[in-house]
């Protein structure tokens, strides 16, 4: 035993004989984690929430979330004498007066804007692969959970530093509030301590901001691991990817290495941006004055599909009896995003009453074999960035010269014209990438050499194709269903089978009616056939050398 | 009813009655204009031989969207020439606008869009100042700053911004960079604008601008203004590039591109297998 | 489904094992190992030495020092020296061990099995029999007072909870209908609190920000910005005969029209007028007001009209409130009716 060894085992035997680690370490040294670039998505997030709460807390010893008013006499000269809360003030301290203050505070905004983006595409990779099926629904839910939250987390940090600009989005937050039928003028009064801005609600979003939603984020993203270690990393298919093992590099030490590496990456990255790059430049906008505003008030990027929302809507609202229902605040800013969140949350059980499948699936679908899956998600999509670009119409109408008045017509046009457009055209893009996969199994890979036929007839050379492609086209079958029919009401044997719900058959028709059926062996096989007879006359001609 | 009444009008009388109309109108408004500004009107000395060249500009470029005695001209739909101008009097519009407008170069116009947006000066320094005696001659109105009125050494700089965010930020942005008004309208950025121009455009209202008028923001706060803007388009970005200075949207559009771009590009890289 | 015509599937599983692993040139040269492993202590080398630039930058670069770099102009040193070594420190370590991973380290795939996490049916059985014994011996079916009597009182138990958020603030009361404005109020400019002559603001002209003077009494006390946030207007001046309709029968004083600057939709302030059209838009919303005609709303998600203020001169000739506003400003709200 070398010494190294011998120092390991020690350990090893110390931690072992007072927390029996010992069985762990054996199970999971040598863990597998199947290698994908989508699969490093999530772990983006994960270390920007890392590098949140760290840069975090180092703000948290100079920020002073007080809305007491003083006088600025600081660093900034264009902001010298001027009256201000201490919440601004200490934040223009920290920008100015500290050393690396402004780089930690650009880092935590940077981080902030990379955290919701990369939880947002990590959902969209888990999505469109089906990541989220049986035995990950759970996982799902949570995962919208902390999608919810990491916006909210957002929005709350974007309030604090008491700028023109967070002050203006605490004022039209408090519109929303106030909004709310029945309760809206009370709730607004409780959370705001009276009326608005009041001298409360700083410091207590501050609670929230770095205590109350932080905590809840740090258990749910806990809990959003384990869940993922426990029941191990899906992975696409693949030459011996099946779906009862898993394919990869073991914990120790590639993953290790990778991944604790990537940690690295990501911090470098956002700190390198935040080098180069002005994030959030509160001293600009100046203290927040509930009379003063700036043209392109805006907020940060994961808030403005629910800006955009509240922009395009038409102005509705109705007086019944003497109350305010305010559609053009109800519908986009809690209405129409509570559909949106629930309806995402119950998607997978919504997919599983179409397929009818209780089965396990670790295997990812690759998106075109899930045609209505993928047609809904690029629909949604479509609506999510419409009411995004709504969000901005003001910056672009700046950049284009383009009306603002047109602009918000033609989203309000374009909300219901075109998601259903992308929808179809989604679908049948996937289902015509199916038809061409299951020509390649059949008859091989098209080589481009034409041949004639004795009859005179033109037919293209197929030749194989290589084992990792067939293992990827084949998955086709993993993905595939046929859609469920109204069964009878007795089985063969004359037990009284379980009626098939009258809405499950119509889903799974709507998702899989149109469908492009994967070929069988003996499909295959016949076509190989095929292809092997047309490579015999080619061959002496030396123009095909082999399938690879 | 005898020939000569005065019921029979002839058109000579009507000509005349409309110029009268007009002189009076055009002088209603100079009366106006100087209420507004009465210490500032026309403090700009002319000589007869500039007054008389701006005459001769004026003729060859200007006449005929705001008339030969800058009358203005009614949009007429049956002057195929121009027929949506609308040219305004410029009796009683002083100096100041005839200097804001002119070495802008917004006009004389160009194309008539939605709004007219500024380029190069088709006058020099000393044609400008020529035309705008010509048009200051014929009623007093807000006239060009002079150099005192800029100097800007005992302006307060917080003040400025104080005013800048109370009157300017809500349309041309907090950061003087412009904004997006109704309509396919906007303010334009004032990061390029020269201090006089800004002083002439508070004090004129050009387009849509409201007019701030040294009552309304007097000179001491326009020179504070004038200041703050100047000092933050001077001041170093501490944190780095600064965007355009407008927002969020810029920075979310950062992040997503080059941010996530440079992230995802390193995954790739992370998950390819090596040769 | 799936599971059964995966006949093709277990094939493609057997081939794979007759899949020859792809060697790197690191695995086959050994130069090129030693030189990946140099790239690897480069990096981290290169590492350490961005660490101390940090340390020399926070010493040595003054905190208002700035660099002026082409195009992007001129941005502060400190904060640029200080993010590159840092951030060029940390992308190092990582950009070294994925390196190292990939160039050195074993990158032959391993298989594990997946198992079931599912018990099988004989434990579910007893997992559901002991859970019903527990029931039992608990007497909770058997007991329906104790049952139903704890399912009350944990109904009841959140209550304490929610009563104690009750003193977060005071009730609304009518407070969002009241403003400052009174009759008399004397009409002040934002910033400076100097009083407005009607003969100060010319035609076109614009007040971006106006107060009630009364707002300068309260500022000690209470300071000014909940006021502020319901009793800022906005004073315009048109030609009376551009004036097409008012909210309150002659509201105007020879053509100057007070509003409210609070946006009726969501509160933001507004005050971007345009003098020729005299159209008012929110910068936040983009809801559109014509001031010409009764504030009324042409554009945009703003549902109602923005309340005008009565105005006219006291004694002195200064503009004051006729009387306070008509009807609660700024946004909508269950009670407002």
């Amino acid at each position: 035993m070398s010494t190294t060894q011998r120092a390991v085992a020690t350990t090893t035997t110390w931690i072992d004989d007072r927390i029996g680690a010992g069985k762990w370490l054996k199970k999971n040294l040598r863990k597998v984690f199947p290698d994908h670039w989508s699969f490093m998505l999530g772990e983006i997030a994960l270390y920007s929430f890392i590098l949140l709460l760290l840069t975090g807390v180092y703000l948290t010893l100079f920020f002073n979330p007080s809305m007491k008013e003083v006088i600025y006499n600081g660093s900034y000269a264009p902001l010298n004498g001027i009256s201000m809360t201490q919440a601004y003030e200490s934040t223009l301290r920290v920008s100015f007066d500290v050393r690396g203050g402004l780089l930690v505070r650009q880092i935590h905004h940077w981080a902030a804007l990379l955290f919701v983006a990369s939880v947002s595409v990590h959902m969209l990779r888990i999505f469109f692969t089906g990541a989220f099926r049986k035995p990950r629904e759970l996982n799902w839910v949570i995962g919208v959970g902390l999608m919810t939250l990491a916006i909210l987390e957002g929005f709350a940090g974007y309030s604090l530093p008491d700028d023109l600009l967070s002050g203006t989005g605490l004022r039209i937050a408090q519109g929303i509030v106030l909004a709310i039928p029945l309760v809206g003028s009370y709730v607004s009064s409780f959370l705001f301590g009276g009326e608005f801005p009041g001298t409360d609600f700083i410091p207590r979003l501050y609670s929230i901001h770095i205590l109350l939603i932080p905590g809840i984020l740090l258990g749910t993203l806990t809990a959003h691991l384990l869940l993922v270690w426990y029941q191990k990393h899906t992975q696409f298919p693949g030459p011996g990817r099946t779906n009862k093992n898993v394919v990869g590099f073991p914990l120790f030490p590639v993953y290790t290495a990778k991944a604790g590496g990537f940690f690295f990456i990501v911090s470098g990255i956002i700190t390198l941006m935040s080098a180069m790059f002005t994030i959030n430049p509160i001293w600009l906008y100046g203290p927040y004055v509930p009379d003063q505003v700036t043209a392109g008030s805006q907020p940060d990027w994961y808030i403005g599909w629910l800006d955009g929302a509240v922009r395009v809507i038409p102005n509705w609202e109705t007086v019944i009896f003497g109350h305010n229902i305010s559609w053009n605040i109800l519908l986009p800013a809690l209405i129409i995003p509570g559909i949106m969140f629930t309806l995402l949350a119950l998607y997978p059980w919504i997919e599983a009453k179409a397929t009818g499948d209780k089965s396990e699936h670790h295997l990812l679908d690759r998106p075109r074999n899930a045609p209505t899956r993928t047609g809904l998600g690029a629909m949604g999509l479509s609506f999510y960035i419409l009411i995004w670009i709504s969000g901005g119409n003001d910056i672009i109408a700046q950049a284009f010269s383009w009306s603002i008045n047109s602009i918000t017509w033609t989203i309000r046009v374009l909300l219901i014209v075109l998601p259903p457009v992308v929808f179809i055209i989604t679908r049948r893009i996937c289902l015509g990438l199916q038809r061409r996969d299951r020509d390649k199994l059949i008859h091989g890979r098209e080589t481009g050499i034409i041949k004639r036929m004795p009859s005179g007839e033109y037919l293209e050379v197929h030749a194989p194709i290589s084992e990792a492609s067939r293992a990827k086209l084949i998955s086709a079958r993993e993905s595939h269903y046929a859609p469920l029919e109204a069964g009878p009401s007795h089985d063969e044997n004359g037990v009284k089978a379980p009626k098939k719900g009258r809405l499950g058959v119509k889903l799974s028709n709507f998702y899989f009616a149109n469908r492009v059926v994967p070929p069988t062996d003996e499909e295959i096989a016949e076509g190989q056939h095929h292809a092997a007879d047309d490579l015999e006359t080619v061959r002496p001609s030396g123009q095909i050398t082999s399938g690879h | 009813m005898s020939a000569g009444s005065p019921r029979r009008r002839r058109p000579i009388a009507t000509a005349a009655l409309v110029t009268v109309g007009l002189v009076l109108m055009g002088g209603l408004y100079a009366a106006a204009s100087s209420l507004a500004s009465p210490a500032r009107a026309g403090t700009n000395e002319a000589s007869p031989e500039l007054i008389s060249q701006g005459a001769q500009l004026y003729k060859e470029g200007c006449a005929s969207c705001h008339g030969l005695n800058l009358e203005g001209v009614p949009a007429d739909s049956t002057n195929k020439a121009n027929p949506k101008v609308n040219g305004p009097t410029l009796i009683g519009v002083g100096a100041a606008a005839v200097d804001f407008q002119v070495s802008t170069g917004r006009m004389p116009v160009g194309a008539y869009g939605k709004q007219v947006v500024a380029g190069r000066s088709s006058y020099t320094e000393e044609e400008t100042s020529a035309l705008a005696a010509y048009v200051a001659s014929f009623a007093p109105g807000p006239a060009i700053p002079s150099k005192e009125d800029l100097d800007t050494t005992d302006a307060s700089l917080a003040e400025g911004g104080e005013l800048f965010r109370t009157n300017c930020s809500q349309c041309h942005n907090f950061a003087a960079q412009g904004g997006a008004l109704s309509d396919g309208t906007f303010a334009p950025s004032i990061d390029p604008s020269q201090p006089n121009h800004i002083w002439e455009a508070m004090l004129t209202g050009p387009q849509n601008m409201p007019v701030f008028n040294d009552t309304t923001v007097n000179p001491d706060e326009k020179r504070a203004i004038i200041k703050y803007i100047a000092s933050i388009k001077a001041e170093s970005n501490p944190g780095g590039a600064p965007l355009g200075r407008v927002g969020p949207v810029s920075e979310g559009l950062l992040l997503w591109t080059l941010g996530l771009g440079a992230l995802i590009a390193c995954s790739v890289w992370l998950g390819a297998k090596a040769k | 489904m799936s599971q059964d015509t995966s006949g093709e599937l277990e094939k493609a599983q057997e081939r794979e094992h007759e899949l020859e692993h792809v060697l790197r040139r690191t695995d086959t040269n050994p130069r090129a190992a030693q030189r990946a492993e140099r790239q690897v202590a480069i990096m981290f080398g290169l590492s350490m030495l961005a660490s101390i630039g940090f340390v020399a930058a926070y010493v040595g670069i003054s905190k208002t020092a700035s660099i002026n770099i082409p195009i992007i102009g001129s941005i502060g040193l400190l904060n640029l020296a200080l993010g590159l070594a840092s951030g060029l420190g940390l992308f190092l370590i990582g950009a070294g061990a994925i390196h190292w991973a990939r160039q050195l380290m074993s990158d032959e795939e391993i298989i594990d099995e997946r198992k079931s996490f599912a018990a099988d049916d004989q434990t579910r059985a007893q997992v559901v029999e002991d859970f019903q014994q527990g029931a039992e011996e608990s007497g909770f079916m058997k007991r329906p007072l104790i049952r139903r009597t704890l399912l009350a009182a944990m109904a009841l138990m959140p209550i304490p909870a929610i009563v104690l958020l009750r003193d977060l603030g005071p009730l609304p009361e009518t407070k969002s209908r009241n403003t400052l404005w009174r009759s008399g109020s004397r009409i002040v400019q934002d910033i400076s609190y100097k009083p407005i002559r009607p003969e100060d603001i010319p035609l076109g002209g614009l007040v971006a920000s106006a107060l009630p003077a009364d707002l300068k009494a309260i500022e000690e006390e209470q300071g000014t910005l909940n006021e502020r946030a319901k009793a800022s207007i906005i004073l315009v001046r048109m030609a009376p005969d551009e004036i097409r309709s008012q909210q309150i029968q002659d509201g105007d004083y020879q053509g100057i029209l007070a509003f409210s600057k609070i946006c009726t939709h969501l509160g933001c302030p507004i005050a971007l007028y345009q003098q020729r059209t005299k159209h008012l838009l929110c910068p936040c919303h983009q809801s559109t007001f014509d001031l010409a005609d009764s504030g009324n709303v042409i554009f945009g998600p703003a549902a109602r009209r923005l309340p005008q203020l009565a105005i006219t001169v006291d004694g002195q000739g200064y503009l004051v409130a006729k009387e306070g506003f008509q009807e609660p400003v700024g946004p909508s709200f269950w009670e407002r009716g």
